[in-house]
């Protein structure tokens, strides 16, 4: 395996974990719900996946005890915000301290145990084929769950009527529940999807990227695909793209210091939050774009009159 | 969570402290951890600490502890809360810990305050140290006999002197071995993050190095060295666990012994502020099993050890050259204890330019 090689597949493994999370967010945000809970989901579902799968042996069963238990957690933020109309930023919030202090209890008697890592695809040839052969065909389940994550819901919400229907009442709920749509049980799905995204993604970091559970492992990484999301100005490619930029210059950063270039090291860590805050800016210059991308209901708690 | 947990332990510590005859039974030893006490490495290390004392002077002590405090603002909190709960000592366990120690022990004359790593003492604020430097020389050596390349890479957390120290005296260790021998550092800036550390071991290896080493404190590079069939050393704990065929040996860090002592000077009255800084030869520090390596490397580790330990071998001893070339210390001049704790700069040797 070539150097080249092993760095691109050292991104993509930074990468997935915010592309799955930002991802599931995106719908979130695109129905009008702001989660700010992204980081508590991550880490229950990166507890709930190693312990399911470390007391199995069977990974496979720790990626479906992810998504479980994401999406469970997000039931909560669903209930909270949709049933009983708390404030979504407050409520989110809470959901990630919550998370975290719940996710050190379950993982308290699992640390320091050894955990399943989820193979790498191998197909014979394929996968040896020179320079793509490891990246196309020999990755992570993760990582070609993530792909299909992104191009499914880029043609659920531009191509399905559903989809439609959901940006609809992301842009503006009272006039969606004017014409009888029901608002609240698509916000519904929509948070558990983005619960169970965030739960996938965490299981990535317990099951793949370091098989093996620590209290905090997602490391602020829930934030960071919250702020893929705005980054992305809500479309799902440019998610993709963010979170390949994020990895690459994360990575990168780490290989110019290794390679003793002289750059200060702190200037360089900063390096993916600067680009992060340099597109931001270039990106809302153009203020007709910012909005008309921008659910116009996002964040606001929708009480249906009776 | 945390704050919540931590407001009612004061609340709790508040009501139970007014008679206060019956709380004098007791001594409450208190300690505040930056991370969890599951953490694989430098927390639990002191969290083992903590149950020493619990076993050794039983019913005679009482420790509380809290875990997961962030340095800075918050921290000072987290301590004042203590020092109004009745805690007979503190000990605040990271360097970053350090201001807001000052601040708290400069309100609480009464109380007993020790801070782990850092270098301000004021009456009732003692500071203790654990002269990692000279676990990093043996592995230093063991490093510069099983690397075929001649080149490691470490990875590094903060810029400060303690870390520094370490990089030199791996670097000064392997040297004695191979003159030549090359160290590439990756600074992770964080003490904790599985992943950022996984990626920088996965980035060194990338590199060519054949020997990793870290001075962060997940077992997360630990791991990838496991997974890539690259030997690695453990920090602050025994890692064995999750490098069964690749760990060499690890520092571990053994704080257990000198907070028995220390509280027992509180409880007889003979507590003094002082400045301590022990190594291999008290104990403080042990290394684990020299593992996964044939027995002349091992021969010579342990050679070392027991040199370190007599005082023959001082690893800061010249003659020494900075990395810029010009003399540090002279033949068989050795660094004082001032020095090494303002150190900042590199040996000759290291592939890396400081960050200041």
């Amino acid at each position: 395996m070539g150097m080249f090689e092993s760095i691109l597949l050292t991104i993509a493994t930074a990468a997935t974990p915010l592309l799955i999370a930002a991802i599931g967010e995106l719908v979130v945000e695109r129905s009008g719900v702001l989660n700010l809970g992204v980081e508590g989901m991550m880490v229950i579902g990166a507890v709930c996946g190693f312990v399911a799968a470390a007391l199995t042996g069977s990974p496979w069963i720790g990626v479906v005890a992810g998504i479980l238990a994401g999406a469970a957690f997000s039931l909560l933020f669903a209930f909270l915000t949709l049933s009983i109309a708390t404030n979504q930023v407050a409520t989110g919030l809470s959901l990630t301290l919550l998370g975290l202090g719940l996710s050190s209890m379950i993982g308290e008697s699992f640390v320091g145990s050894a955990g399943v890592k989820m193979p790498s695809l191998y197909i014979p040839y394929l996968s040896d084929l020179p320079l793509v052969g490891r990246l196309i065909f020999g990755q992570d389940p993760f990582f070609y769950m993530s792909l299909a994550l992104v191009a499914g819901v880029a043609w659920f919400l531009f191509r399905s009527r559903t989809g439609l229907t959901l940006r609809a009442i992301g842009d503006s709920h009272t006039s969606a529940h004017a014409l009888g749509i029901p608002v609240i049980r698509y916000r519904y799905l929509a948070v558990l999807f983005g619960g169970a995204c965030a739960g996938l993604a965490g299981a990535q970091l317990s099951l793949v990227y370091t098989p093996q559970w620590v209290e905090n492992m997602t490391a602020g990484r829930g934030w960071i695909a919250l702020a893929l999301v705005v980054f992305a100005s809500w479309r799902p490619l440019r998610v993709l793209a963010g979170a390949y930029l994020f990895g690459a210059v994360t990575i990168g950063q780490l290989h110019a210091q290794a390679l003793g270039l002289g750059i200060p090291s702190q200037l360089l860590s900063a390096l993916p939050y600067l680009a992060t805050i340099v597109v931001l800016v270039l990106i809302s210059r153009n203020r007709r774009l910012t909005i008309m991308n921008t659910p116009a209901s996002l964040g606001r708690a929708f009480v249906p009159e009776r | 969570m945390k704050k919540l947990l931590i407001g009612l332990a004061a609340a709790l510590a508040v009501t139970v402290s007014v008679p206060a005859a019956f709380a004098q039974d007791k001594t409450k030893a208190c300690f505040l951890y930056i991370g969890s006490k599951t953490d694989g490495g430098w927390t639990q290390a002191h969290d083992i600490g903590r149950q020493m004392v619990d076993t050794e002077l039983g019913d005679k002590v009482e420790t509380v502890f809290v875990e997961n405090v962030p340095e800075g603002p918050d921290a000072e909190r987290a301590i004042e809360r203590l020092a109004r709960s009745g805690c007979a000592i503190i000990f605040t366990t990271s360097f970053g810990f350090m201001d807001q120690t000052v601040a708290v022990a400069a309100k609480f004359p009464d109380v007993k305050f020790e801070h782990a790593t850092g270098y301000k003492t004021a009456p009732n604020l003692a500071v203790y140290n654990s002269r990692f430097y000279e676990g990093r020389y043996i592995q230093g050596q063991i490093a510069a006999k099983m690397s075929k390349v001649g080149v490691a890479g470490y990875i590094a957390s903060f810029p400060i002197p303690e870390v520094v120290m370490g990089i030199n005296a791996f670097v000064l260790g392997a040297q004695t071995v191979n003159p030549d021998f090359k160290l590439k550092v990756v600074w992770a800036n964080t003490w904790f993050d599985a992943g950022k550390e996984a990626d920088a071991a996965k980035v060194l290896i990338d590199q060519g190095v054949d020997i990793i080493t870290q001075h962060t404190d997940s077992t997360g590079p630990m791991q990838v060295a496991a997974e890539r069939g690259i030997m690695a050393f453990g920090q602050a704990s025994d890692m064995i666990a999750a490098g069964p065929k690749t760990q060499l040996t690890a520092i571990v860090d053994t704080w257990g012994p000198y907070y028995v002592k220390r509280i027992k000077a509180v409880m007889d009255g003979s507590w003094k502020s002082e400045n301590i800084w022990d190594g291999l030869k008290d104990g403080i520090l042990t290394m684990a099993p020299y593992t996964n390596m044939p027995d002349d490397v091992k021969a010579m580790a342990m050679e070392t050890e027991a040199k370190i330990k007599s005082g023959e071998l001082k690893p800061f001893t010249g003659p020494i050259m900075k990395q810029d070339g010009t003399e540090w210390l002279k033949a068989g001049e050795s660094a004082d204890d001032g020095v090494l704790s303002g150190l900042n700069f590199y040996v000759a040797g290291v592939d890396d330019k400081l960050p200041q």
